[in-house]
């Protein structure tokens, strides 16, 4: 996918510190993101790269340094930040699905009790939702009910309903087994596709290779480099970046 | 055997089934507001800054590390000596409130613990506040998990209202220690005493196994 130079940016990051007992995780990140950009952020684990992620909608609050949305800072947004997070949207490792609350009663939640969208138009949009995630006929069965595929899709569904600026994956398909791994980045590629604006943590090689504008190689709380998958995949700048990702083409597969 | 029916019945069942009256809006009033008061509680203790946290603790402390009867005690007899005056009824009802209360709020506080993170995490990266995520995800799920305890801690306080007739409220126990010590039948009158005791406590147990099942969610338990 060409990346449009042009394009506005949507999420800025400026120099991220984050300190965890006394352990740097984060030392100083910086990248933006522009719309219809997708960025894959991968690194060996224990990187940080979970914490980066949880510190663009400051479920983590960084120690240092700036996130922008759009132009607008949401680094000490303090009260504002929940409007923030309506616009970015945040799918898991493990799901995290409301479990009180079937697949439909999921996606319509943040519909009705955040957005305070009526009932019924809410419902139709959580609906639509569930279809583009191909879950439709899923729609009154609970988590417990589900394949791990599903229900990752249903959370991708749920953040969708929101109309992000932009969505962050943290490891989507980690937890999965393997066979159901497909589904989901299937999912995620269709958003791509359709021009969805992400920030992805993978391990999916192979899956990166083909969605990713920009590749963000992450180790010990730094970018050590970044560029379009050709690139680093082909012509690495460091060895560390070569060693890792041979490894974890062989481990992961394409 | 004649003389025994026409005893219990025109004797003894009329001033037992006024105190079971009594007894029963003893609890009427105390189980649902000792619920949500516990809920409360729980979510002070558990999401509350340091100060309220500290004042639940105290007070989880304060009404289960003290006799119910002492509480009552002091609401009753010790609280006009600052001024403060509550009839029996009213002295027993706040009393039965605050304890079970703290009782309730110490099972829901386990379940809203049990709750993954992951939870609230999803609540806030939603956009929800703090608080719309307590209600709206968290509360929902632990209170489900709470039933079984506090089903426990309900068809306790149906017994121990008997504590009611210490600070003169005359309720169902209350009326049969009255109506035994008058005709000298203990045995008898306290037997139809347990009887409705059972029989209320039988009814309450079914309509919380009931409300369990209602509430019921693949995944939730």
């Amino acid at each position: 996918m060409p990346k449009d130079e042009t394009n506005e940016v949507v999420l800025k990051v400026e120099e991220i510190y984050k300190n965890y007992k006394g352990k740097e995780v984060l030392k100083g990140i910086s990248f933006e993101v522009r719309k219809g950009e997708v960025k894959v952020i991968i690194g060996p684990s224990g990187t940080g790269k979970s914490t980066l992620l949880r510190c663009l909608n400051l479920l983590t609050v960084p120690d240092k340094g700036r996130v922008y949305l759009e132009g607008e800072e949401i680094t000490h947004a303090k009260k504002n930040i929940h409007q923030f997070r309506q616009k970015i949207g945040m799918v898991f490792q493990d799901f995290n699905l409301f479990d009180h609350l079937t697949a439909l009663g999921n996606v319509e939640i943040g519909l009705t009790r955040v957005k305070k969208m009526e009932r019924e138009k809410a419902r139709e949009k959580a609906q639509e939702e569930l279809r583009r995630v191909g879950l439709e006929e899923q729609a009154n069965l609970y988590p417990a009910q589900l394949s791990g595929g599903q229900k990752q899709r249903v959370s991708i569904a749920r953040t969708l309903a929101m109309d992000p600026k932009v969505i962050l994956f943290d490891e989507p398909t980690s937890a999965l087994d393997p066979e159901l791994i497909g589904e989901v980045l299937e999912v995620i590629k269709n958003l791509a596709l359709q021009g969805m604006t992400m920030v992805l943590v993978t391990h999916e090689m192979g899956f990166a290779r083909s969605v990713a504008n920009e590749i963000i190689f992450m180790e010990e709380g730094k970018i050590l480099e970044s560029g379009p998958p050709a690139q680093l995949f082909s012509n690495p700048k460091y060895e560390r970046t070569r060693q890792f990702l041979h490894k974890i083409t062989e481990l992961y597969g394409e | 055997m004649n003389e025994l029916y026409s005893f219990i019945r025109d004797i003894v069942l009329p001033p037992l089934l006024e105190g079971t009256l009594v007894t029963l809006q003893l609890i009427v009033l105390s189980i649902p507001l000792g619920f949500i008061l516990g809920i409360l509680i729980a979510v002070g203790r558990v999401y509350g800054n340091k100060i309220i946290s500290f004042f639940c603790t105290i007070y989880v402390l304060f009404f289960r590390g003290t006799p119910l009867l002492v509480q009552l005690f002091i609401l009753y007899y010790g609280l006009p000596s600052v001024g403060i005056f509550f009839s029996p009824f009213v002295a027993a009802v706040l009393g039965f409130i605050l304890c079970s209360s703290a009782y309730h709020s110490e099972y829901i506080r386990g379940a809203i613990q049990s709750i993954k993170s992951g939870q609230m995490m999803a609540a806030e990266a939603l956009g929800m506040s703090r608080n719309q995520a307590i209600l709206y995800v968290i509360l929902p799920q632990a209170l489900r998990r709470a039933i079984p305890g506090c089903s426990n801690e309900i068809i306790y306080l149906v017994k121990y209202s008997s504590l009611a007739f210490m600070v003169t409220c005359v309720e169902l126990t209350g009326a049969g220690k009255i109506i035994a010590s008058r005709y000298f039948e203990y045995t008898l009158v306290f037997a139809v005493v347990g009887a409705i005791y059972l029989l209320m406590v039988s009814v309450i147990t079914k309509v919380l196994n009931t409300l369990e099942k209602k509430l019921e969610i693949p995944g939730i338990g």
